[in-house]
Parts: structure tokens; sequence; C-alpha cells
């Protein structure tokens, strides 16, 4: 088109959370979510009632922290965690994080927001800022829930370390904010792989369930000594290092790696997301 | 795609016609940023696009392809999202801004019902809502009555003719040439993707060569009675000999075809349809994709 006289002022763009705020109602608003966290937060609570019920302790993978449950309902929630580590967590991230641009895509919500305008970058900003935060939603909800359950059922006090020691309960529960935060890290690892993958097709269940093969793969190879070489970069291999915070003293340096992997994590797939998506032709 | 230049004046409703398949859409995909061309560059409202896109898109409302919103939230809701998403958007008058969105397309009753229940002209109109929810420069409207039953491209049509008897600029995207009879002041007709014609429905009109058409048991007769004054493209159907007036007149042809003894049951001429002349134009049926 030429000559055009514009007749309304150059629009003033503003900086809001509106649209990020938006995004989460999106993501919380969802029945289809709410089933998953009840999934989530049904756990702990199955793990709290059984060992009630049948009493002793049970057995687990990683820091076996079932033995402790009875003594200090604390550890329902670690035990929750531990057992829903591998599997569901994965899921629930690996759904919210494949659905996030597919599944506008998939809907076709997708032009519609390009032609807002929402800058691409900005798009994917606030899809992976709603992954993050549903990430440690997760965490912090599985970790709630058995703590309530198993204060409830088992009561509080001193917290027994994994390396003997006893702590008082306010730095127990300090230590499982630890635990939440680095579980949430580990996740957001994750998430910004199934941004990626959600960014390279219109179909959100695929996204979905390609973050969770890799995710298993993940797993797999890490229980392949042949390839030990490789069990460094593994997406999963420093997940369970959570361990090290209910150690005395707490060794922030077997930390480090976890950390560091889950920083280039995102770092790499979110880069790749940007190259993939900032670019790419919208005809959903 | 190939050097298309569409100029819509102000305030008026400009029909974007071509067959399936002619880059209409295509060429409304690349003016929202969402392709890219392979080679070259485009504007709209004289600004490069997508450098230009943040400053130029929030003055242009669009529906492109169909309704697309969440099913599981409402009509308000999903309108709530498309504003929260729009920088230049004051979030004080979001909550007017929509629900006078919603009034305007006839939705305010059915503003909390979710997207999933609405019909497919519900649908419709809910995207030219989430066009209206700023004041626009030009409002893109691709294909705004397809797959509605009559009664929804009834409401749509009446909407966009009451728009722009508001003063909306409208690029009207259509393979409907009813629709553009209907609607349009402007046209411009792509095919294969170029801009083959481009003018005020009104100038089309009157360039369009008129027609002479012969109503009789002997058409052949007649065809050679045209033939024979001069005139060109002569057609034989059942019943019926037609062909272009030119500069003929037609008095001289009555009287023609009386000499010659064919018997005239009915003599017309007649302004092509809008049909007869985009089929000129594009050089081929309507319907069919380019």
């Amino acid at each position: 088109m030429s000559a055009v006289d514009l007749t309304l002022p150059v629009p003033r763009r503003r900086v809001s959370t509106r649209f990020f705020r938006s995004e989460l109602r999106l993501i919380f608003g969802r029945r289809r979510n709410w089933v998953g966290l009840a999934t989530l937060a049904a756990v702990p609570l199955v793990i709290a009632i059984a060992t009630r019920v049948a009493g002793g302790p049970g057995g687990g993978e990683g820091p076996d922290f079932f033995a402790y449950i009875t003594d200090n309902g604390l550890f329902v929630a670690l035990a929750a965690l531990t057992v829903e580590l591998p599997l569901f967590l994965p899921i629930a991230v690996a759904a919210i994080a494949g659905d996030s641009v597919a599944g506008e895509a998939n809907v076709g919500t997708l032009r519609y927001l390009l032609a807002v305008p929402v800058a691409r970058a900005r798009l994917l900003a606030v899809k992976y800022a709603g992954v993050v935060v549903f990430a440690f939603a997760v965490s912090f909800l599985v970790a709630t829930v058995g703590l309530v359950a198993g204060l409830a059922l088992f009561g509080g006090g001193a917290v027994t370390l994994l390396s003997g020691t006893q702590v008082g309960m306010a730095e127990g529960l300090l230590r499982l904010f630890g635990v939440c935060v680095y579980i949430g890290v580990c996740l957001c690892a994750l998430g910004a792989v199934g941004l990626f993958v959600s960014t390279l097709t219109e179909q959100p269940m695929g996204a979905a369930i390609a973050v969770i093969m890799l995710t298993l793969a993940s797993f797999v190879l890490d229980q392949i000594p042949q390839v030990a070489w490789l069990h460094p970069y593994l997406l999963t291999h420093h997940w369970t290092d959570f361990g090290e915070l209910l150690r005395d003293p707490v060794s922030l340096s077997a930390l480090r790696p976890g950390l560091l992997s889950a920083a280039a994590y995102v770092l790499i797939f979110l880069s790749a997301a940007w190259a993939r998506f900032g670019s790419r032709d919208v005809t959903s | 795609m190939n050097a298309i230049d569409l100029a819509v004046p102000r305030g008026a409703v400009y029909g974007f016609l071509g067959p399936n398949g002619s880059g209409k859409t295509t060429t409304i995909r690349m003016l929202l940023g969402l392709v890219r061309p392979t080679g070259g560059t485009h504007a709209l409202l004289g600004r490069p696009i997508p450098a230009a896109a943040a400053s130029v898109l929030p003055r242009v409302g669009a529906l492109v392809e169909g309704p697309a919103f969440h099913l599981y939230l409402s009509g308000r809701d999903n309108l709530r999202r498309l504003d929260a998403a729009d920088r230049t958007a004051d979030p004080a008058t979001a909550d007017a801004r929509v629900a006078a969105a919603l009034d305007r397309v006839g939705l305010a009753a059915a503003a909390r019902k979710r997207y999933r229940a609405y019909s497919l002209g519900m649908r419709q109109r809910l995207a030219i809502a989430s066009a209206l929810l700023a004041p626009r420069e030009l409002l893109i409207l691709d294909e705004p009555t397809n797959g509605l039953d009559p009664q929804g491209t009834r409401e749509v049509r009446a909407l966009v003719t009451a728009l722009a008897a508001e003063g909306a600029t409208v690029l009207l995207s259509t393979h409907l040439l009813a629709e553009v009879e209907q609607v349009c002041t402007h046209v411009g007709v792509m095919h294969r993707g170029r801009l083959v014609a481009q003018s005020p429905l009104t100038t089309l009109r009157e360039g369009a060569a008129p027609l002479v058409r012969v109503e009789t048991d002997r058409p052949e007769d007649a065809a050679r009675v045209l033939r024979d004054h001069g005139l060109a493209s002569v057609a034989v159907e059942a019943g019926a000999a037609t062909a272009l007036l030119g500069p003929a007149a037609p008095e001289k042809l009555v009287v023609g075809l009386v000499e010659d003894g064919v018997p005239v049951r009915g003599f017309a001429v007649l302004a092509p349809s809008l049909e007869e002349t985009f089929v000129a134009l594009t050089g081929e049926g309507f319907d069919v994709s380019g």
C-alpha cells in the first residue's frame, strides 16, 4: 500500500504483566490441568495413608525416605517427590511445555496473537515463563500436600538427615524448600526442551509425548554403564542430586553440576526455540 | 505472489476477490507478518512489514482464515486474552472495550458462554469483535462468511455493512461475487498470485462491454446475422444466440434479423453480470482454483 495518511496516533507500547497473567490463567484455569495437578497431589496422600495403614518402611529409588516417614511426617513430602520425579512430574511439565506453542498453533489462536501483534520473542518469553511457574508449582504442590498429610498422620519433630545427624523442624522445612527449588530448576530445563519441541509441530500431544520419550530415554541411558561418558550430559542425570540438600553439612559443590547442567539446557533449547520460531511461517 | 499494490481508500469497503488458491489469504498473511515472502519486501499502511509490525498492526484489526479461539474459554475471556496480549491496549478500559466489542457484534448475551457452545455465525462475529477491540485504521476480514448458513451470512454481511456505514475502512477478502455486489464499494481481483484488476465497483461495471442476446428457435441463423453485422464473441446456445454488442446499433440488428427471416422471440441488450466480467479478467470459471 502506498500514500496512506494515518489519522490515529502512533500507539504507545507499555510494559505490563497482563499477557503473562493471562497465560497463567490459561494454564491454571484449565480443567484438564486441574485433573493433572490433582493426580500429582494424590501421590503423597496415597503414600501417607498407605504407610499409616500398613506401617513399616517400604522401598524406593534414590534416597530411601520411606523408612523415616513414621518418625517424621516431613518425609512423606520427600518420598512423594522421589516417587514422582522419574515420571509424574516430567509428564506434567512435558504436557504444559509441549502445549505451549503447538497448542496455540493447533487451535489457530497463534495467528491471532501474532496479528495483535505479539512479538515472537515476547510470545516465547511469556510461554516459557508460564512453564517455569508451572514447574515450580508442581514441585511445591507435591511437597506441600505431602507435608500437610505427613504432619497430620505422623506429626513433626526433629528431622534425621541422610548423614545421620538431626536438625530441628524449622531447618528441616528449609531444606525441603531447597529440595523443591532444586527439582523445580531441573523441571525448568525439561520445560525448555518442551518449548523447543513445541515450536516444531502443531500437535500439542505429539510434542508432549516426544518430550516424555526424551526424558525416559535419558533415564534409560543413565542406567547403561557402557555409555558412562555420556551420563554427565544427560538431562536427568543430576535430578536425584537433591539428596545432597539432606546431608550435613550441605555440599553446594555437589549441587553445582546439576544446576549448571540445567542452565545449559535452558540456554541451548531456548535459543533453539527462538531460532526455529523467530522466522517460522505461521500457516495454521 | 507478484507486485501487488492494494490501494484501499479511507472509508471504502474493498472487495479482495479471487478464486480459491489465487493468493488472497497468502497476501493477508504476509501483510500481518505471519509468513515471509520468498523474496522482496512488503508494506502495510505505508510501513514495512514485519519491521514496523509493532507500530502498524495495533491499528489493524484482522480476521484471518476463519475464527480461532480457545474452546474452553468464554467469548469474553477469549477477547480479554487478546486484549491482554496487546501492549498498546489500556488495561483500565479493557473490560469496557471488550463489552463494547461484544455488544457491537450482538454477542453481549452470549459473552459468558464458552466458545465451544458458539454457533459458526457467533464464532465469526466473535472474531470480528476481536478486530474491534481498539480503534483501527483498517479492518482486514478474510472470508468472514465462509461456511456460514444463510442466516449467519446475513448476520455477518449486515455487520460489515454497518461497520462501513460508521466509517470503517475494510479489506474484505472473498470468493463470493454476491458478497462483493452487496457490500463493497471497491474491488480488486487476484488471479494466480497477481492483482489483475482494481477499481471502484461502479467503474468496473461501466467499463464492462454490453452483450446482445437474441432468443429464437433458429439460433444458428441468428448467430450468422450477428456475425454479418460485425459483432464479436458470437455464441450459440439452446434457443438463443449472444454476442458482444460493440459499436453496433441494436435497432439495426433487430431489423437485420427480421429481414433475414429469423423468428425473433426476444431481444435484449444486457450489462454483463459481475461474474462474466471476472471470468473475462481471470480467463476461467470463477470457482476453479487458479
